[in-house]
């Protein structure tokens, strides 16, 4: 088996893997984090096809591989304003609860924080 | 023998992103993480992109897991409480499934790919010559692309401000982030003086180095910005007011210089983006020199958060 498919599959698993986390983990950050692994594994199933584009002396399709940079630099912009968006809530709240049902938060620091 | 590397390597990758899905602590879970982005750079390099893996050892593996280091450290009381709303058996059952499934149409469409593999690499290699750089990475995002370049700059922008408008009203135009207190003659203090000068060097050398080899600006700019993270940490340094006006003017600096030059291109090469014959090497530096401070202290700035103090000092 070849790298690419090898890593190609690894990646699909990745992303399986970050979903699973990005549903059941009610932690904010958490899902933050299970994203991260989602992007990853998107990331390295595109790396993979790039590796299939190896041509012209060039390892790797340069054109995905270059995508794959700004790819990463903007997944880390948005990481950086979801985690200052988070602790922004939980300074105003004291919590950090996504449940709707969740009991009145507008007094900080109160029963569950 | 390579194969069986690779196999470990993928099965090692597999046990760290389950872990930090599972992981009872998010401080265990971010560790996690971290390990799982330095063995995603050795799988770049397996994967030929070496341009990727140092942009995924700087910026996947370092700066992201810092950030989310920093969060669950200031979350950590609220652990509890979001294990309690953790979802029943179906609904973990239902999501294990949905995921599977996921992961197989996907595998199945890994198992499909085209013979053989469309590609631009010829393109790339047949165009390169025209743009006087080595790095075929270096040409796609500062010439065939650097649209996306471009607007790749404008979103990190856009996040910073993002970032500084989610402060209180009274800590609006203040300095972000607390000011640090390290023990000045203790071993942070020590490393965060005698560091920067070798880092500050190395991230020249891999900013300059991307136009014929792997590297580029924004590796060098996030080595950059981890030394002055250090220092800042160390309490050598404090964080910029957000209100100065020599940090806004290097902040959209990058942008501007590369949109002035992408509209020279509308008059003298018939397209935005376009760069007349013969000197597309040194706009392309222009560029990259412009880019470099501004990516330095976005990256910087993201990581150290909306300000926490008033304009006053």
């Amino acid at each position: 088996m070849s790298a690419a498919t090898l890593f190609g599959l690894c990646a699909a698993a990745l992303i399986g893997i970050g979903l699973y986390g990005l549903i059941v983990n009610p932690h904010p950050l958490r899902k933050i984090l299970a994203f991260n692994v989602i992007g990853s594994g998107v990331f390295i199933l595109f790396g993979a096809i790039a590796r299939r584009g190896a041509a012209a002396g060039i390892g790797g399709d340069p054109v995905p591989q270059a995508l794959l940079i700004t790819g990463i630099v903007v997944a880390f912009s948005a990481t950086a304003l979801a985690v200052a968006l988070l602790l922004r809530l939980f300074e105003e709240t004291g919590s950090v609860t996504l449940a709707s049902d969740a009991p009145d938060k507008t007094q900080p620091g109160t029963d569950d924080a | 023998m390579i194969d069986a590397l690779n196999i470990g390597l993928a099965g090692l990758i597999l046990g760290l992103a389950l872990w930090s899905i599972v992981a009872r602590e998010a401080f265990a879970a971010v560790a996690g993480f971290m390990a799982y982005g330095l063995l995603l750079t050795l799988v770049w390099v397996q994967l030929h992109g070496i341009d990727v893996a140092l942009t995924e050892a700087a910026i996947g593996g370092g700066l992201t897991g810092a950030l989310l280091i920093g969060a669950a450290t200031r979350l950590r009381s609220t652990e509890a409480a979001a294990r309690a709303e953790r979802p029943g058996t179906a609904v973990r059952w239902l999501a294990a499934g949905v995921s599977v499934a996921v992961t197989a149409a996907l595998a199945v469409g890994v198992l499909a790919l085209p013979v053989p593999a469309p590609t631009l690499a010829p393109d790339v290699a047949a165009q390169i010559a025209v743009t006087g750089v080595g790095n075929p990475i270096t040409a796609v995002l500062l010439a065939f692309r650097a649209m996306d370049t471009l607007l790749e700059a404008i979103v990190l922008l856009f996040a910073l401000i993002g970032v500084w408008s989610l402060a209180p009203d009274r800590f609006w135009g203040g300095r972000p982030g607390l000011r640090q207190h390290a023990d000045p003659n203790g071993i942070l203090a020590y490393v965060a003086r005698v560091l920067p000068p070798i880092g500050v060097i190395a991230g020249i050398y891999i900013f300059w180095v991307g136009a014929d080899h792997p590297g580029g600006k924004f590796q060098g700019a996030t080595i950059m910005a981890s030394m002055w993270l250090l220092v800042m940490m160390a309490g050598l340094a404090d964080a910029p007011p957000i209100s100065r006006t020599w940090l806004r003017t290097l902040l959209v600096a990058g942008p501007l210089v590369f949109i002035a030059i992408g509209l020279v291109g509308v008059v003298t090469a018939d397209a935005f983006l376009a760069y007349p014959a013969g000197i597309a090497k040194p706009l392309i530096l222009v560029i990259e020199f412009a880019l470099m401070p501004t990516l330095t202290l976005i990256l910087g700035l993201m990581l150290v958060g909306a300000p926490k103090r008033g304009p006053l000092p």
